[in-house]
């Protein structure tokens, strides 16, 4: 499984064994990101530490705002002095930040807001990992607006999808979440990391109502957070030029949703139950997936050439599959927001169930159940900062299909 | 017809929102003829807030950034971050400033970067309607404070004073001239400069501080009960503090701070 960068990946890549958060840091550097303003939050801040230097390296800027609301405003300022900007946080700096990911949206300019979410609400559980702001993400700000949320899985997905954000951020002249938590956060494992600075176009889009010239140029933009027409003036007072703003920055993003959605799937073809999972539970959910079809892992693969462990594994993973009747299959959404529906509805047509694994109380599920109008969808909540167990997914898979049988 | 209009307004823009007698014009012209005067046209860009001042830069045809309710600095301070080599002007109003902006207020002084910030103190929130402001006077009675402010109120100058800012001024709309002048000096100046300008709101605070709705009136009273400052003078009471509070060459401006540090 392995996709996420638009195009061709370059050849100059290099291993390396970095965090999650690490992986995120490194990857905005090299999509360009010149300009880093953030306040310490767990579990987010390795990646302020990390841009701390790395960005100074390669002559960007980097400051330690007073909090996470200037953190935010200060990475929309820089954007319009013309440096690609980021900020990262976690749960209760994300609600601050809500404010300024609307102006954001109003005024249509390209950010990247890091969300490595822990358990809330309130101050919660700063050092557990949570999916409980899915809703957030989407519905933080007040007012209608479309977000693009990012959801990843690993550490190579921090890298990429970091990049990733960047693109869609600058082509859809939109702020662009990337909705990590803290188990996807504070893993490390192998990440393919490449030098020098990616090539990311930016230029004047049709669909963008806003001004779109940066600051300096003599263009005498005008950035304003009530509603506007194309030259910054506002129209707030003016209730049809104000629906016709409203939909325009909504359906920039909806209408594009093709171009936005990213699904990796695993054993779909004949699966008559999905499992559909985003973020670090798209983990033991692929682990149910192969479990489930007797599929061993690499590892696994490798202790079997140890001839002693040979017979004990024949009993253990081939013998006593008490899940092989299941026929499951993932679907892992990468981009959460906006919400796929024709590619969800087209992969899951043909299955009888779908169970949604997720960190917090049962929230994306809703949505995968206003979607599919012929499959059951069945919640599979867990709360308290602990990621499912692939055994866990299979056995509320197993119970249900004995049951609904 | 003055020839900065044509230059210098986004026409298509006018009438502004502001009410007759409004002392944000007197503001608006100092700001335009100290970047006339300046030359700089092309390398500065304002940033304001939420709040009848924060109105001012959105009828000039500069670059111009209209934020969120006090993010005004952190919005600044980001621009000036990525473009070190060009000016930031930034108007905000005592509410913007000093209630909800407080905290980045605080620390856009302490780093001293080089911002300049002309913050026009009408006592009052007046596009909400007329309520107390933290530069509401005591006593003054407003929708509320019906039975008269009972809170300090807070003196933006001195706070930033305290707080490291390196070019602290404060004027009132009935000195336009030094007003002007003080904008062109913190621009000038390499560091945090503040510019306070007393300013009258003749809808909303008029009658509830001054007694009267007449804005002329209300000038006349800020000439006469203003004085300016000079270092070692004797201060008269209950006089409103006028001209240069501070002005300090020799500390370091943030940016130079952290060349430096990773040079």
């Amino acid at each position: 499984m392995e996709i996420h960068i638009n195009g061709p990946r370059p050849q100059n890549g290099r291993k390396v064994i970095l965090q999650g958060n690490e992986a995120c840091a490194k990857g905005a550097i090299y999509a360009g990101c010149r300009f880093f303003a953030g306040y310490p939050i767990t579990p987010s801040t390795e990646i302020i530490e990390l841009m701390s230097s790395e960005i100074v390296n390669v002559g960007g800027t980097f400051i330690q705002m007073e909090d996470e609301i200037a953190s935010a405003c200060a990475a929309v300022g820089a954007r319009w002095g013309g440096k690609r900007a980021m900020t990262a946080t976690s749960g209760p700096g994300f609600t601050l930040m809500q404010e300024t990911i609307g102006f954001a949206a109003v005024t249509e300019t390209p950010v990247v807001i890091v969300n490595v979410q822990r358990g809330g609400p309130s101050t919660g559980q700063p050092t557990m990992s949570s999916q409980q702001d899915i809703y957030q993400v989407k519905y933080g700000s007040h007012g209608d607006y479309e977000i693009i949320a990012l959801t990843p899985s690993s550490a190579q997905e921090m890298y990429d999808f970091t990049i990733r954000a960047f693109e869609l951020s600058e082509k859809f002249r939109t702020p662009v979440i990337l909705l990590a938590d803290e188990a996807v956060g504070h893993l490390r494992e192998k990440v393919v990391i490449y030098d020098g600075e990616r090539k990311i176009r930016g230029g004047h889009r049709n669909y963008v109502v806003s001004p779109q010239e940066d600051f300096y140029m003599g263009n005498n933009s005008l950035v304003e957070g009530q509603l506007h027409d194309e030259e910054g003036k506002r129209i707030g007072h003016l209730a049809p030029k104000s629906s016709d703003f409203i939909n325009s920055i909504n359906r920039k993003i909806t209408n594009h949703i093709d171009e936005i959605h990213d699904i990796e799937t695993y054993l779909m073809e004949d699966a008559d139950i999905a499992i559909l999972a985003y973020g670090s539970v798209a983990r033991p959910a692929l682990n149910a997936v192969k479990t489930a079809k007797g599929i061993r892992e690499e590892a696994e693969e490798k202790w079997k050439k140890l001839r002693f462990l040979k017979g004990l594994l024949k009993s253990k993973a081939l013998h006593e599959n008490p899940y092989s009747h299941l026929n499951v299959g993932l679907i892992k959404v990468n981009a959460v927001w906006p919400f796929p529906d024709n590619e969800i509805r087209r992969l899951a047509e043909k299955c009888k169930y779908v169970f949604v694994p997720e960190m917090n109380i049962g929230k994306y599920y809703k949505e995968v159940e206003r979607c599919l109008h012929h499959s059951k969808v069945i919640s599979l909540p867990k709360i308290g900062g602990e990621i499912h167990k692939p055994t866990e997914i299979l056995d509320a898979i197993a119970k249900e299909v004995e049951e609904s049988e | 017809m003055n020839r900065l209009k044509e230059r210098y307004l986004r026409l298509d823009a006018l009438p502004t929102l502001f009410c007759p007698g409004c002392g944000n014009g007197i503001v608006q012209y100092a700001a335009i003829a100290a970047i006339d005067k300046m030359g700089i046209r092309n390398d500065i860009a304002c940033v304001s807030g939420i709040g009848c001042s924060s109105w001012i830069p959105c009828y000039l045809n500069l670059d111009v950034m209209h934020t969120t309710h006090g993010r005004a600095l952190a919005f600044a301070q980001g621009l000036k971050l990525a473009r070190p080599e060009k000016q930031v002007l930034v108007f905000t109003g005592d509410g913007d400033c000093l209630a909800i902006g407080g905290n980045h207020l605080l620390h856009a002084c302490k780093r001293n970067i080089d911002l300049t910030v002309v913050m026009v103190n009408n006592h009052i929130y007046a596009m909400t309607g007329g309520q107390k402001s933290p530069a509401t006077p005591k006593g003054v009675i407003t929708k509320t404070s019906p039975g008269g402010n009972y809170e300090e109120p807070i003196d933006g100058a001195q706070l930033v004073i305290c707080m490291g800012a390196t070019y602290v001024a404060r004027w009132t709309t009935a000195h336009p001239v030094q007003l002007q002048k003080s904008i062109e000096a913190g621009i000038k100046h390499k560091g945090f400069s503040f510019i306070e300008v007393i300013s009258q709101c003749p809808t909303q605070s008029g009658v509830s501080i001054y007694g009267v709705k007449d804005p002329a009136y209300i000038m006349k009273f800020f000439k006469e009960n203003s004085y300016i400052y000079k270092e070692g003078m004797d201060e008269p009471k209950n006089k409103i503090q006028c001209g240069v509070l501070k002005h300090d060459n020799d500390q370091p401006e943030y940016i130079d701070r952290m060349e430096a540090r990773f040079k």
